[in-house]
């Protein structure tokens, strides 16, 4: 069975890039366009793993990423930050809003496979 | 179905997405022109510089990424409030997002970039934000590394551990509670240790407590992993980033010694040895079977569609339209009753094609908006090679208009407007002596007018200086020194070629391109210029297009055995000349009266040289035709045979332009019809009556 990502991002190349590294991959790929999208699209997925942006139109990631932490079925649903910075207080505030890893973008597809792997089995 | 290069579908993707990008960015610099400094508008803007440098760091563009950085970090000092801003502040940002255009143009088009302009509104930018003392801006702190992406997307992308000679660790890790409420599990961890080579696993159970004081969310294991692989400590502890802080783990190095014993059962008694060969918790080997098992992807709401494979739809169409012209005259010919089944039938399809017809000039409708945007941008930058200030007021952006039109529109419009800055606002200076603001206005409007698309650039400067153009026209030689004209006529001594009223050619506007240039092409879109202008007060440019390029409703009539297609949407009403209705108001001058008023006469015929004028209009049909200017002019026809919509097809450049033919099209029975501008013909037949030996054409 092949595993189920939801990639919130509102750039478009973007998701066509996530969806470009992880089908190949075996992945199957859910996509939203902002945070508000993405919490509308989990509740009809159910992913195994989220992928977010932070900067994004609506909800930004870190609301994204409250609202799916305060979902009791996504409690421990791993959520990858995707960002663009690799400050480490980025890092933690994106961990304090309850995010598991993070990716600095521009990722690199093996690399992202990878670190999905690491956060999801 | 794997498309032969999904980079370059993407990339080509990522450029439409920029598009989209800088029209954000300028509606929301527009928006903060306008006095919005809400947050959400400037968090637009940054959005959009955020996410064109992100997709270019993908593909490593890195000047496109050097530039969108450093926006991106004033953008920021403006959204978290460190930075004010004023009007400085938005001119500045809208000629870097002006740069940023044609920064992504030059990337799109692997054209060079323009980096010394680059570097200017670089350190513009970087003095907003108090600037960093970088040195030169020369190795910013971007932490964009471009990476080539490979798309060899193998899962396995390590080398195969090597077993023997490869270096051993022993890895103790233990996760805090907090680990696991991040969403973070260990198992994942284990599982990418083992992808790093061979190892085995004990469990510590030691601190479990019995099942009565358990609390479930609380972490009490630990693992010590004996780790055979060719990596570093370095590598390894890269596993554990994103649980950094969230458990104690240790990596040591294992001796030569230490390695020949067997794996230490650190706790003794009830963790079982549990071996993880490499790689078992990877997700299904990717390989290119694999795609068939993806499902399909998530619906999209907008599909991007070579504009190629549009226009062939566009000339199926086209040809659609023609073949069921054939088809109803063969029927009718048939003598079928128009009663019958199959007349029936026809009819339906035709509302049928009607509507694909329509659906079809949708796809390729699309708003005037991008054009207007692309105007602000030469009114910024032509108002201040002047030295004027001006503002752009641009009316009826959503407008949609068939795209190539829009395209073709690009360059007349762009001359037009810079016409507008240059030569129709005065200097600042005479405008405050005329009691005017010291800023000039150039408007852009655009709006749908009965069945077709009507703009117009206008400025509120000082007007056509009549007097003046009439002299500059005499002295070149272009109208006779005797000739005596009406304003419009003089008016339209603008569009004559070799036309140029700077008295010295600024470098603006004076490039070698007049207003002839700019009628010939709106004219080779079907459409018309017109200019009004009132002394003092300012001038108005009117361009006036056909919505589509393909297809029109057509009234079909025929003059002296030639059958002629007039544009519907030009015939107000058509009416049958009478005794009564008849009057002459000079010899060979006729006109008609409808209604309350007098509308002149053109006989069709003899204007295009068919024939020699009618004895006598009576009985005879006319077409009454709308000017864009509101007037009236009547055209006489022989016959009025049909109305139907008909298919333009282009008169090639081979024909030369015959004034008053538009276009040409294949009516049902194969025949060849021209299809008319009466405006034009009414235009060229006053001229001629008003004894002014003027040529416009170019």
């Amino acid at each position: 069975m092949s595993l189920h990502v939801l990639a919130v991002d509102d750039s478009r190349t973007m998701r066509d890039m996530i969806r470009l590294a992880l089908e190949p991959a075996g992945f199957t790929v859910h996509t939203a366009d902002d945070g508000v999208h993405g919490t509308e699209v989990l509740s009809q997925t159910a992913p195994d793993v989220i992928i977010t942006d932070i900067n994004m139109p609506r909800l930004d990631g870190f609301g994204f990423i409250d609202a799916v932490r305060e979902n009791s079925d996504h409690l421990s649903t791993p959520i990858l930050v995707l960002t663009t910075e690799a400050a480490p207080e980025l890092k933690m505030r994106a961990r304090a809003a309850g995010a598991t890893g993070w990716i600095v973008k521009p990722f690199d597809p093996a690399k992202l496979v990878k670190a999905l792997q690491m956060v999801a089995g | 179905m794997t498309p032969p290069d999904p980079m370059a579908e993407i990339r080509a993707s990522f450029f439409v997405e920029c598009e989209e990008l800088l029209e954000a960015m300028q509606d929301g610099l527009q928006l903060m022109d306008e006095g919005a400094h809400d947050g959400e508008t400037i968090h637009v803007v940054f959005r959009a510089v955020h996410s064109i440098k992100g997709g270019a760091g993908a593909f490593g563009l890195n000047g496109l990424v050097r530039f969108a950085h450093k926006y991106e970090n004033t953008l920021d000092a403006v959204r978290s409030e460190a930075l004010a801003v004023d009007a400085d502040l938005l001119n500045l940002f809208f000629r870097a997002t002006d740069h940023l255009f044609d920064l992504v143009r030059a990337a799109r088009d692997n054209a060079d970039l323009p980096t010394a302009q680059s570097d200017s509104l670089l350190r513009e930018l970087e003095i907003c934000i108090g600037a960093p003392p970088a040195p030169d801006g020369a190795e910013p702190e971007i932490e964009f590394q471009p990476i080539g992406l490979a798309l060899d997307l193998g899962c396995d992308t390590d080398a195969p551990p090597v077993l023997t000679q490869s270096p051993q660790y022993d890895i103790v890790f233990a996760p805090d509670t907090e680990m696991f409420e991040n969403g973070n599990d260990a198992y994942p961890i284990l599982g990418a240790l083992a992808g790093l080579g061979e190892c085995s696993v004990t469990c510590d159970t030691s601190r479990l407590p019995g099942l009565d004081s358990l609390a479930p969310e609380t972490s009490y294991l630990s693992w010590t992993v004996r780790l055979t692989a060719d990596a570093d400590a370095a590598e390894i502890a890269s596993m554990f980033e994103f649980v950094e802080g969230l458990c104690t783990y240790t990596i040591t190095p294992v001796t030569e010694a230490d390695a020949s014993e067997p794996l230490r059962n650190v706790t003794g008694d009830i963790a079982p040895v549990v071996p993880l060969l490499p790689d078992t918790p990877s997700p299904p080997a990717a390989n290119s079977g694999c795609e068939a098992t993806a499902p399909p992807a998530a619906p999209k709401t907008v599909v991007r569609v070579d504009l190629d494979r549009i226009e062939r739809l566009v000339n199926l169409v086209g040809e659609l339209v023609i073949n069921q012209a054939m088809m109803a005259q063969s029927l009718q010919n048939a003598g079928l009753s128009p009663h019958s089944d199959a007349m029936n039938g026809l009819e339906e399809f035709q509302r049928l094609t009607r509507d694909i017809q329509d659906s079809v000039m949708m796809i390729r409708a699309q708003p005037v908006k991008s054009l207007f945007q692309r105007m602000s941008r030469i009114v910024r930058e032509a108002s201040v090679a002047v030295g004027k200030e001006v503002r752009l007021i641009s009316e009826g952006e959503s407008t949609e208009v068939d795209k190539t039109v829009i395209e073709s529109l690009a360059d007349p419009l762009t001359h037009m407007i810079r016409n507008a800055v240059d030569h129709g606002l005065e200097t600042p200076a005479d405008r405050l002596a005329a009691g005017k603001p010291e800023g000039g206005i150039v408007r852009l409007s655009a709006a749908h007018r009965s069945g077709r698309v009507i703009m117009e650039v206008s400025d509120d400067g000082g007007g056509i200086d009549r007097a003046r153009v009439q002299k500059i026209a005499k002295d070149k030689g272009l109208i006779p020194a005797d000739a005596v004209l009406s304003d419009s006529e003089i008016d339209n001594l603008l569009f004559l070629p070799g036309f140029s009223t700077a008295a010295t050619v600024s470098d603006l506007s004076g490039r070698g391109v007049g207003m002839d240039v700019v009628r010939t092409s709106i004219q080779s879109l079907g459409g018309r210029i017109s200019i009004a202008s009132t002394q003092g007060q300012g001038t108005t440019f009117s361009i006036s297009l056909p919505l589509t390029l393909a297809v029109l409703d057509g009234m079909v009539v025929k003059v002296a055995d030639e059958t002629l297609v007039v544009p519907l949407n030009m015939v107000a009403e058509t009416l049958t000349i009478s005794g009564d209705t008849l009057d002459s108001i000079q010899p060979g001058v006729d006109v008609v009266r409808v209604r309350s008023g007098f509308v002149p006469l053109f006989d069709l015929g003899h204007h295009l040289g068919y024939r020699p004028k009618l004895d006598s209009y009576i009985d005879s049909a006319a077409l009454l035709i709308t000017h864009d200017d509101g007037t009236l002019g009547a055209l006489v026809v022989d016959e009025i045979q049909d109305q139907r919509q008909i298919v333009i097809k282009g008169l090639d450049d081979t024909f030369g332009r015959a004034p008053g033919i538009a276009a040409a099209t294949i009516l049902g029975d194969g025949q060849i019809a021209l299809i008319l501008d009466p405006s034009d013909i009414i235009a060229k037949s006053a001229d001629f009556k008003a004894g002014a030996p003027l040529k416009l054409e170019a």
